[in-house]
This record gives C-alpha cells, sequence and structure tokens, in this order.
C-alpha cells in the first residue's frame, strides 16, 4: 500500500482490489446491529473539508468511526481560511494532534499532493479541484464489481460534463486499470481536449449508448463553471439527459451524486432498478473504511505499530 | 535622443585591472575559438595574446584560466526585477547580483511593478535608485498603457527622453488592437522598441498550464496555443501595415514560430525571444504539480520545444531572454491553480542550455553563446565582444563544472527557479561588466594549480571579493 492515496495513480490494479477485498468485510460490519470494530481505536482522524459536501463528508466520518477512530471534522467552505499559505498553517496547527491521518477536500488541485509534504500522517484526497477523487472511483468499481463479478471487458460509458469533473478523471483511470473499455461522451465543450491520453474514447453524440454495459451520468457542475459552456440546460437535457427512453434493457446506471433530476437524468432513470446510485452510496462507508485500513493498519510494519 | 549607452543606469564600481590566462575565447562574432590571454586594463581589453604570453597588470592580479572559456558577457532582455513596490520578490540590487552570477553584463527590467513604470517621473526615480544599487548595467522599458490597464496610452515621449529602451505591457497583453496600432503610430516619435506579451485572454480564460493531454489529465484549466499565436499573427500584420518595429516575447510554441517566420520573410521590422526554460522543458514536468513549473506563457509540448529550438539555430527567434520572474515562497507554497506564475532564471540561464542543448547536440555552442547577448543589438544597446579596445564584458565558465541547482542558494532574492534540484554543467565562475569584475565564485576550482608566473587560481584569490552568492 501507498503511504497516501492522493490519485488512483498510487495504486496498481492488486492495490485496488486488496481495498475491494477488504471493503467486502467491512461490509459484512456494517450489516451487523453493532457496526463497529476496534481497528483503529485511540488513533485521530482529522476530515478537512474546504468544499461543501453530504456523501463524502459524512461517510468519511462514519468509516472513521466504525473503525473506533477518534474524528475531528473541520469544514471552511469559502472562508478565508480557503487560502494557500493557511493551509499550510492549518495543517501545521492539525499536526499537533498527531493525527494518524488527514483526510481532505478541496476545490484546488494538487491540494491533497501538498499537506502530504507537510504532514506526517497518511493523507487521503477525497476531492481535489478537477483533478481527482479516488475514494469515489475505488466505491464505483467496488459497486459494479459486487453486481457483476469483474470488470474486464466491461463497456462503460461516461456521460456528461467530463471536463469539470473530478469523478470521471479517477473513474477513466479505475476502470481502465480493472479492465474496462471507457468512452466519455459529451458537448465538446465539456470534453478536455487530449482526455484521450487516459487512455479512453471520446465522442460527442450519445446514438451509440447502446453500446454501454454501463451508463455512468456524471452531475452538471454549474458551481464550478464561470461561463457558459453549453447554449442553455434545456438543450443539453434534450441531447445528453439519459432517461428510461435512452437506456438499453441490462444496461447498469450510476452517478455520483447530487445528482440534477431533469438535466442529466430523469426522474424515471433515478428510481429504475437499471440504478445503481443508492448501492454506490451505501458502498461508500465501507470502501472508506477499507481505505483508511489499509493505509494505516493494512501494511505489515504499521500494523505492528497498531498492536504495538 | 539619448544615446543606448546612456540609457544603462548602475552603480560605479572600479575599473578591472586583470590578466585572463589561457582561457579558451569563443566570440562567435569576432570569430574567436581558441585559447588565449585576455589583458584587461582600466576596464577596458587592453590586450588578447597567446596563451601565457601576456604579463600580470601591475596593480592587478593574474587568473589562471586554463580549461575555462571565456565569453562574452550575456544580456538579458526581459528581466522582473519587482522595483518598485515588491522589493519582497527581489530588488535592483538582488536581482543585479542574479544576473552577474549568471554571466550577464546587461539586463532589461520589466515595468509591471507596484506602481506601474508608466510615467517619466516613476522612470526617474527608478534611474536614480538603479545608479545606487545595479551591480551590472541595467536598461529599463515603460509600459505602452497607463497602469497596463489597456485602454490610454502612456506619454511615450516623455518616457522615452527620460532613458526608456521601449515599451511593453509583459504580464498582459495589448488586448486591442486599435490601442496597439496607436503605440506602434507613436513609436515614429518617441522610437524604442515595442515589445509585447502575446496572450488572447478570452482564449487563455483562467488557464494555468498548457492544455493538453497533461491538463486533461490534472483537470487544470488549459492555456491554449492558439491564444498566443493569433495574437503573434495579428500584431505582426499590425507592425507591417504601420512598419513599426515590434518584439515578440517569449514565445512558447509553434505556430508562433510559423507566424514569426511568416512575418520576416516579408519583411516586416519583427524579431522574437525565447527562454532557457521553454527552450528546455515541456508541460509533461507540470504532472508533478510543483508552482515552479507555472508560468506564463506555459511549459507547452515537445513539438513547441523543438520548434523554438530550431527557431533559435535559424535565426527566426533572435536572441535568449530568462523573463526571470522572482516569487516569493508564500506565493508558491500553495495549490498550483492558486500559485503565482514565473521562474527565476539568471542564475541558471546558460548552464540550463548548455547542458539541455548543447550537451544533448541539439544546438552547438557557438550558437549558444551567440543567441546570449543577441538581445542587446535589438534594443539598440551595444553587443558585448571580446576585441581589444571593448569595455570588458565578459564571462568565465567552467564548462566541466557540475552543480546542483540551488545547492549553495541563490544570488535572487527569491528561490522559485524551475530547474531547482537539477545536475547541470557549465557554472559561471566570474563575470565582468561594463569595465568591472562584478561577480566571482568563490571556491572554484577544483584542484590547485601550480603554475609560478604569478597567477593565482581562482579559488585562492576569490575568498571575501565579489558578491557571492547569499544563503
Amino acid at each position: 500500500m501507498p503511504r497516501h492515496l492522493i490519485s488512483i495513480d498510487d495504486l496498481d490494479r492488486e492495490g485496488i482490489e486488496r481495498i475491494l477485498d477488504r471493503a467486502e468485510s467491512f461490509a459484512e460490519v456494517s450489516g451487523r446491529e453493532i457496526k463497529k470494530v476496534p481497528a483503529l481505536r485511540g488513533r485521530t482522524i482529522v476530515n478537512l473539508f474546504y468544499e461543501a459536501s453530504t456523501r463524502t463528508s459524512s461517510s468519511f466520518d462514519l468509516a472513521a468511526k466504525r473503525l473506533s477512530a477518534d474524528v475531528v471534522s473541520i469544514r471552511s467552505v469559502g472562508s478565508s481560511v480557503d487560502k494557500g499559505e493557511s493551509l499550510k498553517d492549518t495543517i501545521h496547527t492539525l499536526s499537533a494532534y498527531d493525527p494518524a491521518a488527514i483526510v481532505i477536500r478541496s476545490p484546488h488541485v494538487g491540494a491533497a499532493q501538498l499537506v502530504a509534504g507537510w504532514t506526517s500522517a497518511a493523507v487521503i484526497n477525497a476531492g481535489d479541484g478537477k483533478h481527482e477523487h479516488p475514494t469515489q472511483a475505488l466505491l464505483d468499481v467496488f459497486t459494479l464489481r459486487r453486481r457483476l463479478g469483474r470488470l474486464d471487458g466491461t463497456k462503460i460509458w461516461i456521460v456528461g460534463d467530463v471536463l469539470h469533473s473530478r469523478v470521471a478523471r479517477s473513474n477513466i483511470l479505475a476502470f481502465t486499470r480493472m479492465g474496462a473499455h471507457v468512452t466519455v461522451c459529451g458537448p465538446p465543450t465539456l470534453i478536455p481536449r487530449g482526455i484521450e491520453a487516459l487512455g479512453c474514447e471520446a465522442t460527442p453524440t450519445i446514438e451509440r449508448l447502446h453500446e454501454a454495459d454501463v451508463v455512468y451520468v456524471l452531475r452538471m457542475q454549474h458551481e464550478r463553471m464561470h461561463e457558459s459552456f453549453v447554449p442553455s440546460l434545456r438543450e443539453y437535457a434534450a441531447r445528453y439527459q439519459v432517461g428510461t427512453g435512452r437506456l438499453s434493457p441490462g444496461q447498469l446506471l450510476m452517478h455520483p451524486g447530487p445528482v440534477n433530476r431533469g438535466v442529466e437524468l430523469s426522474a424515471d432513470a433515478i428510481d429504475s432498478p437499471q440504478a445503481l446510485i443508492g448501492e454506490q452510496v451505501k458502498a461508500g462507508v465501507a470502501v472508506r473504511m477499507a481505505v483508511l485500513y489499509e493505509l494505516l493498519v493494512g501494511s505489515p510494519m504499521l500494523a505492528a505499530v497498531a498492536v504495538g | 535622443m539619448t544615446h543606448a549607452t546612456q540609457r544603462l543606469f548602475q552603480r560605479q564600481r572600479p575599473d578591472a585591472e586583470l590578466l585572463i590566462r589561457s582561457a579558451h575565447v569563443l566570440d562567435p562574432r569576432a570569430d574567436l575559438d581558441e585559447p588565449h590571454d585576455i589583458l584587461i586594463r582600466a576596464g577596458r581589453i587592453a590586450e588578447l595574446g597567446a596563451p601565457d604570453s601576456l604579463p600580470a597588470p601591475q596593480d592587478g592580479e593574474a587568473l589562471d584560466a586554463s580549461g575555462k572559456h571565456a565569453f562574452p558577457a550575456f544580456v538579458d532582455p526581459h528581466v522582473h526585477l519587482r522595483t518598485p513596490g515588491q522589493e519582497y520578490k527581489e530588488d535592483l540590487d538582488t536581482g543585479t547580483a542574479a544576473a552577474a552570477a549568471g554571466g550577464f553584463c546587461a539586463v532589461i527590467a520589466m515595468p509591471n511593478t507596484s506602481p506601474v513604470v508608466d510615467e517619466a517621473a516613476i522612470f526617474g526615480s527608478l534611474v536614480d535608485r538603479a545608479r545606487r544599487e545595479a551591480r551590472v548595467p541595467v536598461g529599463f522599458l515603460a509600459s505602452i498603457t497607463r497602469n497596463l490597464a489597456g485602454d490610454e496610452l502612456t506619454e511615450m515621449a516623455d518616457l522615452a527622453d527620460a532613458g526608456a529602451l521601449g515599451f511593453t505591457d509583459d504580464g498582459k497583453a495589448v488586448v486591442s488592437a486599435g490601442m496597439l496600432r496607436k503605440a506602434l503610430q507613436y513609436q515614429r516619435l518617441c522610437g524604442g522598441v515595442v515589445a509585447l506579451h502575446e496572450e488572447d485572454p478570452a482564449l487563455s480564460g483562467e488557464g494555468v498550464m498548457h492544455e493538453g493531454a497533461v491538463s486533461a489529465r490534472l483537470g487544470l484549466a488549459g492555456i491554449p496555443s492558439v491564444s498566443e499565436s493569433t495574437m503573434v499573427a495579428r500584431d505582426a500584420a499590425l507592425a507591417g501595415y504601420e512598419d513599426a518595429r515590434v518584439h515578440f516575447q517569449h514565445l512558447s510554441c509553434v505556430e508562433s514560430v510559423e507566424a514569426l517566420a511568416a512575418a520576416k520573410a516579408v519583411g516586416v521590422r519583427v524579431s522574437g525571444e525565447a527562454s532557457p526554460h521553454h527552450l528546455t522543458l515541456t508541460d509533461d514536468v507540470v504532472r508533478t504539480l510543483d508552482s515552479r513549473f507555472k508560468m506564463n506563457p506555459p511549459l507547452r509540448t515537445e513539438i513547441d520545444r523543438r520548434a523554438l529550438v530550431e527557431g533559435l539555430r535559424s535565426g527566426v527567434i533572435d536572441c535568449i531572454a530568462t523573463d526571470h520572474a522572482p516569487h516569493a515562497r508564500h506565493e508558491k507554497e500553495v495549490p498550483f491553480e492558486q500559485a503565482a506564475m514565473g521562474t527565476t532564471g539568471l542564475e541558471t540561464a546558460f548552464a540550463a542550455l548548455f547542458t539541455e542543448l548543447v550537451m544533448s547536440g541539439e544546438l552547438g555552442l557557438a550558437t549558444v553563446v551567440q543567441r546570449m547577448s543577441a538581445g542587446a543589438a535589438l534594443y539598440g544597446l551595444p553587443t558585448p565582444r571580446i576585441a581589444v579596445g571593448e569595455m570588458a564584458n565578459l564571462c568565465l565558465v567552467d564548462l566541466d563544472a557540475r552543480f546542483e541547482v540551488g545547492e549553495d542558494g541563490y544570488a535572487s532574492r527569491s528561490t522559485n527557479c524551475c530547474f531547482h534540484g537539477r545536475a547541470l554543467h557549465g557554472r559561471v565562475l566570474l563575470t565582468l561588466a561594463g569595465g568591472a569584475v562584478v561577480f566571482r565564485r568563490p571556491m572554484l576550482v577544483d584542484q590547485p594549480t601550480t603554475r609560478s608566473s604569478g597567477a593565482a587560481a581562482l579559488h585562492s584569490t576569490a575568498s571575501g571579493r565579489g558578491p557571492g552568492p547569499q544563503a
């Protein structure tokens, strides 16, 4: 295991599978009445969120608590703390608590990597700007692996606003690493030039969507757009919205949430039995438990320290 | 109008009395490429002789420079000395100390300071400070538009009379073609080069690096090549129409080189510069998210880099310019998107080019040496030459010396060098500028020489002399 989880590039296929296998056993814990194991008792985990988050922050919170860690959660959305120098100061301050891990979400690419250089704690990237969101990708692979057994040869289409999506970047890397074929599809203004270098195909038209085994729809990121990338949401929805009419039988539907109902997904699709959206959320806790465990306990050397 | 040499400003320094013994003199313009003794008297090159043929001056010293190279000192037409107003990044003393340490005998400073150098009064006070603080001669450009705002011309004629070598809104493009056209028309009255930072803000948007596969991977907003090249093409057309003299600053992409070549081919009076970082690095290094690699224009692809090198070789690109852009630590130790744009470059320019381009066989040493001082003539300044009667403007370089960039700190006040930590060859040992010794590297020579004729090995006499690099 790497010391930090900043990018999917930190993990090879074996590393991903190890985390997913571990997550399977934690998913079993989550099914018990007492959903707690003592793995991280006495250790401190800091959740530092510089950006709004419901799913990710709550599931990291729960994951740490179910591993019996002491959790400090700090949110400073849109505050003046969100400046580089004070990020460094904040990390130095928090380091005084001697945390075992710092989970950080930031609107800025590379923030988690910088933090890793300033602390002796393990750093987990919970989203850095438009760069990466590796635990989302891991929980998506986990969800698909549970449903399909394996991803080898699976055709996955990622549809929508790829330009502003860290989920897309981490997922392209994770899906292809697990043997899937990825196609990204969206308006040309929202597909970054050069995206094929990540190992996917890119297309502006949704006509061949029926070829997909899995349709992964991205959230339209209004909040990251400082200019108009599509002429109108109405036209966008007409061209790219995934509804039950566009879905073929047997295709699986995923979305990282939160959904803009009626924009990238129709209401009937969200509620259809093909949708795995609820399972994705549920997988979040188990996968994040597994990430914390593997980074902090999993390696034999660290395990010895933990026991001692 | 003031004579060009009177538009360089520096503090007084004693004229050198010095014999440089047995240096390999390479001055491509003088067709010199062999070992010589160089005798410097009263700051001028008094004699060039066969190796070990000249006596040391009476009141001076002799340096054994066998195995070392002597080049005409370099001239950098594009540096940011951050004075006035941003002295926490750099000032005239530290910036010119960096220049001296890099082998430069003159630099031209950009006006995007705080306040902007857009009035003769500000220009005058800057000149006064340079006369007190600058270790090597400094020339200054004034801004084209007031406060770099792009909507009102500065008093260009007054600024030219005050000593401005030319005009630039560097850091920003002159977005309005109409505004630039007026400046080019006004050039007929006031002279001076109009130097342009080319970037269409509508295309570069919020970009922080080159737009391409690497920006797609990192999720960073990209600055497309066409943001620069469309403006080069536009402004070359304007220069042709007004028969103006225009210099394109820090070219970064193949399309810009092509646009410059096309304009030159039809006789437009245009010139161009490229920086050591654009000539040696590509956007691939940005994968590290190290903010030292964040600059504007951004590092581009290998195709672009090769086009710049070829442009420099063929002469389409006239000269090398470092775009030395110091920033304080706190402005760089932040996430990439928030970091200030720019890299320092004066202290590493020659070594980076020598290591990455000459040693790799991409460019000849003579070409690099020639292009390192070719910026002078573009601004009407005298070109340094190693010839009898010339003012001593030369540098002594050990091409074999390998060093790690930053290992001894920097002479610059800032440490944001994109070559930091890299192993480079080609160390500047000694710089003479305007007839004075302005830099001498302490602890230079690997082994003491045993020469008996009164020549001191460089290392043995170096301690305590000259401005060494500060920690």
